[in-house]
């Protein structure tokens, strides 16, 4: 799940880690009265949507009159912002983030991950800053530092002194770091973080070190843990269908094509994809629908997968394991009938009970194309597209 | 020979009086496995499916001494339940419980690792050596005992290569679920390293998919360790940049982690690439047939 900056920096503030003075606003009457409230004489603006790339795309903008904060946050509200990380269509711009405006001595970079290799927090640093971090990795290498962060003993000072010195900060903005180091894996850890960013951050005119943005990532394992962000979630920012499935606990993603899948695991589902793929065809989506697929699951799954106007055929993948194929041809039935399915549904069903599952659908009266090899479903599934 | 489980494994089932471990440990029983009791906090000094319930893992190891651990407790009680048999010194533990927090597994590692423990999963369909031992939830019918080795990130997609090896004639010797999360407990390398030392086994299919390097990693490794031959296929060639496939770990962020990277990687190491999902079976047969 991904934040947008406003909530990131609330969270910064909360643990203790400098950030500008904010408003957001979400609607362009709030705009004079958020500058007032911030104060000064310079503020910047910021459209808040769920990518990078926002300032070249015209989505942040410094400005110098209240006024202008209102005619910005009418020009941008309830619009789409198209950057390079957005698809065509962009990204709805949901709410406005004012904050005071900051002189900038230099630019630096900062993120935390989950690093698959060395299996920790890793952090890197770099004295680039506000640029993109992979084009510094291959190019300048040696202004980058990683910082591994053991599970066990946790951020030492002596890491955030590499940091620092890698930086190239004075022994003052060292100091600071040192204790924003802590801040941070405090954040990372305590809010089960799977992504922190923080491009750029900067040295001031004061010579502070100030964090100008910030991206976080959470890690959707954990939010059980963490009821007060799930309610940060914006919906807005998401594919519908996908959000939609979500809610159903279906993992789904939408694709270009016209073929609707639906798979039980993960793996499979990719498979299957690929499959349809080999024989010429064009998977429209992925859906894993799960290893207790019920005849709900079922349901609500075909209703997702024939919301997408372009599906002309739906092949359902079924290798049981954990699922009976049984109970799953149950629910491929009711939900047929249920949902009420309008084009061709090619089914395989493999392992668990998968005769009686065949059984099940031939006897049903509903119609379905039921092939027990991959091969012949997904060739089948292919012509029927065309 | 097979790894690491075979007919003499004694297996303790973690959350056992569950709804998930009940079916499955049913299951496991009927296939042969040797279950000798199960952990659920409270329950202890009861009996289920036949079998002595201890109240923790401690107990249970004093009375029946297992020596693999089964975990099948809900998400949010998987670190403790895993360092709960690593602190009673489990040599093996399989965890299929899927959606573990990623932090909590970062911790898990650690100390697995620093106990010199082996840790199969979380979110992984487990371990079976057919006709010997059943650990996990793998439907044990299209399983044939064999000279196949066979490794997975993910559970249905393993289902389908032991399906073709077994149609082919050529069985497996033992398959390994290694499970789809970004942090697992066993990887790639380490299924290799025992199946190329394992008499019965003769050949490898390892089972990838997008997201992270471990592929690659067990390319460089499969280069200068392994001797006998080994078939990948690589699921999510069609999937997009940037979109999380289901499991934690399969994405291509970056630019990285892509199917056609991977499977150029392992073909520089002699690896045999399978060219779809069909045909894992046949590329076997090319190979050993």
């Amino acid at each position: 799940m991904n934040l947008h900056e406003y909530q990131g920096k609330q969270l910064f503030a909360e643990f203790g880690l400098p950030v500008s003075k904010h408003e957001v606003i979400f609607n362009a009457e709030e705009a004079i009265q958020a500058c007032n409230k911030i104060g000064g004489k310079k503020w910047v603006v910021k459209a808040q949507v769920h990518a990078g790339g926002r300032g070249k795309a015209g989505g942040v903008k410094l400005i110098e009159s209240p006024e202008e904060a209102r005619d910005f946050a009418d020009q941008w509200l309830g619009k789409r912002l198209k950057t390079y990380q957005t698809d065509e269509n962009g990204q709805l711009v949901s709410a406005i983030l004012i904050e005071s405006c900051t002189d900038i001595d230099k630019e630096l970079y900062l993120s935390a991950v989950i690093d698959r290799s060395s299996q920790s927090v890793t952090f890197i640093a770099s004295s680039e800053g506000g640029v993109n971090i992979e084009e510094v990795a291959s190019k300048t290498p040696e202004k980058i530092i990683y910082e591994n962060v053991d599970p066990l003993t946790g951020p030492q000072p002596f890491q955030a002194r590499r940091i620092s010195s890698v930086l190239g900060l004075d022994s003052d903005q060292a100091k600071q770091f040192s204790g924003m180091f802590q801040n941070f894996v405090k954040l990372f850890n305590e809010l089960d973080l799977s992504l922190l960013e923080v491009n750029p951050l900067v040295i001031n005119s004061e010579g502070k070190l100030h964090c100008l943005d910030a991206k976080i990532n959470l890690d959707s394992n954990a939010l059980y843990r963490h009821p007060s962000l799930v309610e940060m979630q914006d919906p807005t920012q998401e594919d519908p269908r996908e959000s939609e499935a979500a809610k159903h606990d279906l993992s789904y993603v939408s694709l270009d094509g016209n073929i609707g899948c639906m798979v039980n695991g993960a793996g499979l589902a990719m498979g299957t994809m690929d499959t349809i793929k080999y024989f010429g065809g064009a998977p429209a989506n992925f859906l894993d629908v799960g290893g207790t697929a019920t005849q709900e699951r079922v349901s609500n799954a075909f209703k997702i997968i024939l919301a997408d106007p372009e599906v002309k055929v739906v092949l359902v993948n079924i290798f049981g394991g954990i699922v009976r194929c049984d109970l799953i041809a149950e629910g491929i039935v009711a939900a047929i009938k249920d949902v009420g399915v309008n084009v061709p549904v090619v089914v395989r069903l493999e392992g668990n009970n998968a005769e009686l599952g065949s059984q099940i659908l031939a006897d049903s009266g509903v119609e379905v194309e039921s092939l027990n090899d991959l091969e012949s479903a997904a060739k089948k599934s292919v012509q029927l597209a065309k | 020979m097979s790894i690491l489980v075979n007919d003499q494994t004694r297996v303790l089932v973690q959350g056992f009086t569950g709804s998930q471990a009940t079916l499955h440990s049913e299951q496991s029983i009927e296939y042969g496995t040797n279950i000798v009791g199960g952990v659920t906090p409270g329950k202890g000094g009861t009996t289920h499916l036949n079998k002595p319930v201890f109240n923790s893992v401690a107990d249970a190891v004093e009375a029946e001494e297992p020596n693999a651990a089964l975990i099948f407790v809900p998400a949010p009680f998987c670190k403790d339940s895993i360092l709960e048999a690593a602190d009673s010194g489990i040599e093996l533990i399989i965890c299929i419980t899927e959606g573990v927090p990623t932090l909590d597994m970062l911790i898990v590692k650690k100390k697995i690792d620093e106990l010199g423990l082996r840790l199969i999963g979380p979110n992984c369909p487990g371990i079976i050596t057919p006709d010997e031992a059943k650990l996990g939830i793998m439907p044990g019918s299209i399983h044939k005992k064999g000279k196949v080795g066979i490794i997975s990130r993910s559970g249905t997609l393993t289902y389908e290569a032991v399906k073709q090896t077994t149609d082919l004639g050529f069985g497996q010797s033992s398959c390994v679920g290694i499970g789809g999360d970004s942090i697992p407990g066993s990887s790639f390398i380490d299924m290799l390293e025992l199946f190329n030392g394992d008499d019965e086994t003769e050949a490898i299919v390892m089972v990838g998919e997008i997201g992270g390097s471990a592929e690659e990693d067990a390319a460089d490794y499969i280069k200068d360790n392994v001797s006998k031959p080994v078939i990948s296929y690589i699921a999510g060639q069609t999937a997009p940049a940037g979109k999380r496939m289901g499991h934690a770990g399969a994405i291509i962020a970056g630019g990285k982690g892509t199917a056609a990277d991977k499977i150029s990687k392992l073909q520089e190491s002699g690896v045999h690439i399978a060219e779809s999902l069909l045909h894992i079976g046949e590329t076997v047969k090319k190979v050993i047939g």
